[in-house]
């Protein structure tokens, strides 16, 4: 097709010789969202019908045309193809843009262009739509651990939070469809509110450099974003079922989009996932399923320059909490620890009862940008959240079906970003962001409020710079500042308030003085610099250089300034402080990456010393009527983590490739000379995968993951007098569980229905060898093994 | 032109909105009464015969906050029998509660435990029963000894497993754990 038209173009250029015309017509064609050069346009004038195609410089050149208007067809695979009229009056320049369109719905790679840069200089992990459907059953949490460097802290095997390179909660920063998440993600056995089915990329940056979403993400950010839609007439869609015998339950998720060539689309997308107990090696797991439900509708209307969008995400989670790790003091917890099986073993059943999260996240959000001419793209976008978290109790008379703890959180957000090329070789973003979050703690609950009621006011301004120096070298630095105004009201026991000397420094902010409790109303301010500088370096045909230093500045959360009291669901008394300061992280990374479709890795070296680090320790014992209970301080310490994430992959024989991955992470708490504490171990993961695209896309992966014993931890035990004995016990709550192995097998293959379906039918077997072990990691550590073998079995249908 | 338009009315309400919220409510916040704590065991033992009453209390008034429990003690008679007698209370609400009756009403649920120490010369039983006739232990019987002193424990355990042996193999949550010293005189 191609030689005909150059053919024609052969045969025309004589004609027009003949008519003494001898203008040129030169320029290039790029793509509208990027301003990236693209090659392999196929230019043709129609008057005369020649045809050229663009270079690798995205430029083009027609000769021999005449001073008069000709009409240009501008063709490429991936974009839709536009006509253009062109007046030629001498040798004539004109560029062209062009939309540049997700190649194919169902091939979305992970280096593919789809998903745009989150940082230029920080290394990015992603999980892409194909590795994410492998978790449908499973949560966030699980499929992010799959990358190196993430880990994650769980509350048995159903609340899982992710942890970046040792670090989890506040600090780890997790943005949803460009909003950042606020749900109440300061809690330990506070899981995201995400559904991993309405996630199509997932890119962990391991690091603070994204200003654009924040400031403050001493550990990192994770983005979590949803497909984007073609701009063409068409509906398609997909169903996803997921049945596991571990849980003897399902999880069922589906996706519908109807696209137009005028570019308005809409997306319907929901989730349901409804498992029992799980279960252990040797036991059941009692009191451990699962009811979560969630919806989302995406709307939105998207031109070459212009877009609005509206999401709305409704995510409603029900988790049962492992009945055996309900404990009443001290002495309970050596009979839980010392038992070799949990204390609480009964029959299987798919009821969750207390304790147990019952956790609703609402997420609404209107965006909208335009691209100016020489200026740049401007984005506005507002989005509003309310999450809702009640947690259930074993509770006593009257209060049996109350919730313990039902507090309800609403944010705000307005973002204004604009993103301009200044030439072009530089790109600067900028933006501000205020935000007003509430929030109130239910007062009928009959227990004191864990997080006291407030309203906090923030507001955020950024920019990072990018310059590419040459071809090789690319620069990038950016500056963020923060200021969060907090207004709360708190009560506070008269006898902490005292016992904490309060009434000699804050005696300024006592508002009433009730029979036992001090109402008080803190006012607080905190003002935080950010800042990244970095550069990335392509040499060779493969590697790449990635370097990275940024500043992170994080105010202390709520529960790190509030907390006083019994943490019921952690069977600890935890004690905030009310001077806290913003702790400060300065990281650098190093990545090292060759990149080639053989053998591929990368290196990622990092060091990140946190100033004024809030930990949160055991450091005293309580007693109270209800026995003897470990007191948790957070205090603020110098502490740095240092360690290294390594990913390879490497195709040893024709469809068959070796992954590997090793991940290090020391801390340490530099003022006390002592290691952190709930640091992830040394894991290594080797995994073999046969694919054969010919052969219905066969897909067999059989995977070993090894999880090393955490040697280093702070000694926390202590000691507590049993009267059935008359003797002084040890509480060990520090030691670390032995290292473990763990199989893991998949299997896929696709079967196409007709020419628009396809099915997927797939089989997994997680914890192959059905190994007992315990996770250093896992909260509930003390009390039950881990998961058991689970058979998957699943089925897609895209449509 | 016309999502331009759009654009600015949404960039306008939202702003809008945003004030109208951030100026709201700026009200104090109730109060939480805690329903649940137990701030007071008392533990009364009447001898059997007459004489004065023994009285073991342990007092918390600011629950799981720093103050430790505040425990007045008494001696033992020795050769006395004691009707025993156990009251749970919340004094942190303006009317103490008298949990006790809670405890009662959800028989089935709770059981006393009494732990007496390595040399202290006590005995227990005559226990009072559940619904059902295990243990539920709010009365019971106490005799002393021969002049000696040592720990009494009485502990109150949540959805214990019943009948049982005791403490070791009763299971369930403990709701309250108080230790006496206790001397027989």
């Amino acid at each position: 097709m191609r030689n005909l038209a150059f053919l024609v173009l052969l045969f025309s250029s004589i004609t027009s010789l003949s008519q003494n015309c001898n203008n040129s017509l030169s320029g290039t064609v790029t793509d509208i969202h990027d301003g990236q050069l693209l090659t392999g346009v196929t230019l043709i004038v129609a008057e005369t019908d020649q045809a050229v195609q663009t270079d690798f410089d995205g430029t083009y050149s027609f000769s021999n045309l005449c001073n008069a208007t000709y009409y240009i067809q501008v063709s490429h695979p991936y974009c839709l193809t536009k006509g253009f009229t062109v007046r030629v009056s001498g040798d004539t320049k004109k560029s062209f843009k062009l939309e540049h369109h997700i190649e194919e719905l169902n091939q979305i790679t992970i280096e593919g262009k789809a998903y745009n840069d989150k940082s230029k200089t920080l290394f990015e992990n992603s999980i892409d739509k194909n590795e994410l459907e492998r978790f449908s059953s499973a949560s966030l949490g699980d499929a992010l651990k799959s990358l190196s460097g993430v880990s994650s802290l769980n509350t048995g095997n159903t609340v899982v939070k992710p942890m970046i390179n040792g670090l989890h909660s506040s600090r780890v920063v997790i943005v949803n469809n460009g909003v950042r998440m606020e749900d109440q993600e300061w809690g330990a056995e506070h899981a995201p509110n995400i559904d991993i089915n309405s996630v199509n990329n997932l890119t962990v940056l391991k690091g603070a450099g994204a200003l654009q979403y924040s400031g403050d993400a001493v550990g990192g950010v994770i983005i979590a974003e949803t497909s984007k839609v073609p701009v063409k007439d068409s509906l398609y869609g997909k169903s996803l079922m997921t049945a596991t015998s571990n849980g003897r339950g399902a999880a069922l998720s589906s996706k519908l989009t109807k696209s137009y060539k005028n570019g308005m689309y809409a997306t319907l997308q929901g989730t349901l996932k409804h498992f029992g107990d799980f279960e252990a090696p040797d036991y059941i797991l009692s009191n451990t399923g699962i009811f979560e439900r969630s919806a989302s509708l995406q709307v939105g209307f998207n031109r070459f320059d212009y877009g609005i969008e509206g999401y709305y995400s409704i995510f409603k989670n029900e988790i049962g909490i492992l009945a055996a790790s309900h404990l009443g003091g001290a002495r309970d917890q050596i009979r839980a620890i010392s038992s070799d099986v949990p204390l609480i073993i009964n029959d299987f059943t798919y009821t969750i009862n207390a304790p147990r999260q019952d956790v609703s996240h609402h997420l609404a959000t209107v965006k909208g940008f335009k691209r100016f001419e020489n200026f740049g793209k401007l984005s506005i976008q507002y989005d509003f959240q309310r999450n809702n978290r009640l947690e259930f109790d074993i509770r006593r008379g009257d209060d049996k079906n109350k919730a313990a703890s039902d507090l309800q959180l609403d944010t705000h957000t307005v973002l204004l970003d604009l993103e301009s090329h200044l030439t072009d070789a530089i790109t600067l973003k900028s933006g501000i962001m205020t935000r007003y979050q509430k929030n109130v703690a239910n007062p009928n609950t009959g227990v004191r409020r864990l997080i006291p009621d407030y309203q906090m006011y923030d507001f955020g301004m950024y920019f990072v710079v990018d310059y590419q120096w040459n071809e090789q070298l690319l620069l990038e630095a950016g500056a963020r500042y923060d200021l969060s105004y907090m207004n709360v009201f708190k009560f506070y026991r008269t006898s902490f308030w005292k016992s904490r000397d309060y009434d000699q420094y804050f005696s300024g902010i006592v508002v009433e003085e009730l029979e036992n409790q001090i109402l008080t109303n803190p006012q607080l301010n905190f003002n935080n610099g950010s800042a990244t500088l970095g550069a990335n370096y392509t040499f060779g045909e493969d590697y790449k250089l990635f370097f990275n230093y940024s500043i992170a500045s994080r105010a202390p959360n709520s529960s790190e300034l509030f907390s006083e009291g019994l943490h019921h669901s952690a069977s600890r008394i935890e004690l905030g402080d009310l001077s806290f300061n913003s702790e400060i992280a300065h990281k650098v990374a190093l990545t090292f990456q060759r990149k080639n479709d053989l053998f591929s890795f990368n290196v990622n070296p990092y060091i990140n010393t946190i100033t004024d680090f809030i930990v949160n320790e055991p450091v005293d014992v309580q007693q109270t009527l209800r026995g003897n209970f470990q007191v948790w301080e957070y205090r603020q310490t110098n502490a740095q983590l240092l360690g290294v994430d390594i990913d390879a992959s490497f195709a040893f024989a024709e469809n068959c490739r070796l992954n590997s991955q090793f991940s290090l992470v020391k801390g340490y708490d530099r003022t006390l000379n002592q290691p952190l504490i709930s640091i992830p171990p040394a894991n290594i993961s080797n995994e073999i995968v046969y694919q054969n695209s010919e052969f219905n896309n066969i897909r067999l992966s059989l995977q070993s993951a090894y999880n090393f014993k955490q040697n280093d931890y702070p000694d926390t035990n202590f000691e507590v007098f049993t009267p059935e004995t008359q003797t002084w016990q040890m509480v060990d709550v520090s030691s670390t569980p032995e290292a473990y192995h763990l199989l893991n097998f998949n299997s896929s293959i696709d079967i196409n229905l007709n020419q628009n379906s396809k099915l997927t039918v797939g089989l997994g077997i997680t914890n192959l060898l059905n190994t007992s072990y315990r996770n250093n990691l896992n909260r509930l550590r003390y009390y039950a093994d881990d998961l058991g073998r689970n058979f998957l079995f699943n089925l897609k249908i895209n449509y | 032109m016309k999502t331009m338009k759009t654009m600015k009315f949404l960039t306008a309400t939202v702003f809008v909105s945003l004030l109208f919220i951030g100026c709201s409510d700026d009200d104090a916040p109730e109060a939480v009464n805690e329903e649940e704590v137990i701030t007071t065991l008392t533990v009364t033992l009447v001898p059997e015969d007459g004489g004065t009453e023994v009285i073991l209390q342990t007092r918390d008034l600011d629950g799981d906050g720093p103050d430790a429990p505040v425990i007045t003690t008494g001696n033992l008679a020795a050769g006395v029998t004691y009707v025993g007698s156990i009251v749970l209370l919340n004094e942190t609400e303006e009317e103490p509660e008298n949990i006790t009756e809670e405890v009662e009403e959800e028989n089935l649920e709770h059981q006393f435990f009494y732990t007496v120490g390595d040399g202290l010369d006590v005995t227990t039983s005559g226990e009072n029963e559940d619904d059902e006739g295990n243990i539920l232990g709010t009365t019971f019987t106490l005799t002393a000894g021969a002049v000696s002193s040592g720990t009494l424990t009485f502990t109150l355990r949540h959805e214990p497993t019943k009948p049982n042996e005791g403490l070791d193999d009763a299971g369930g949550e403990t709701d309250i754990s108080a230790e006496f010293e206790v001397s027989v005189e």
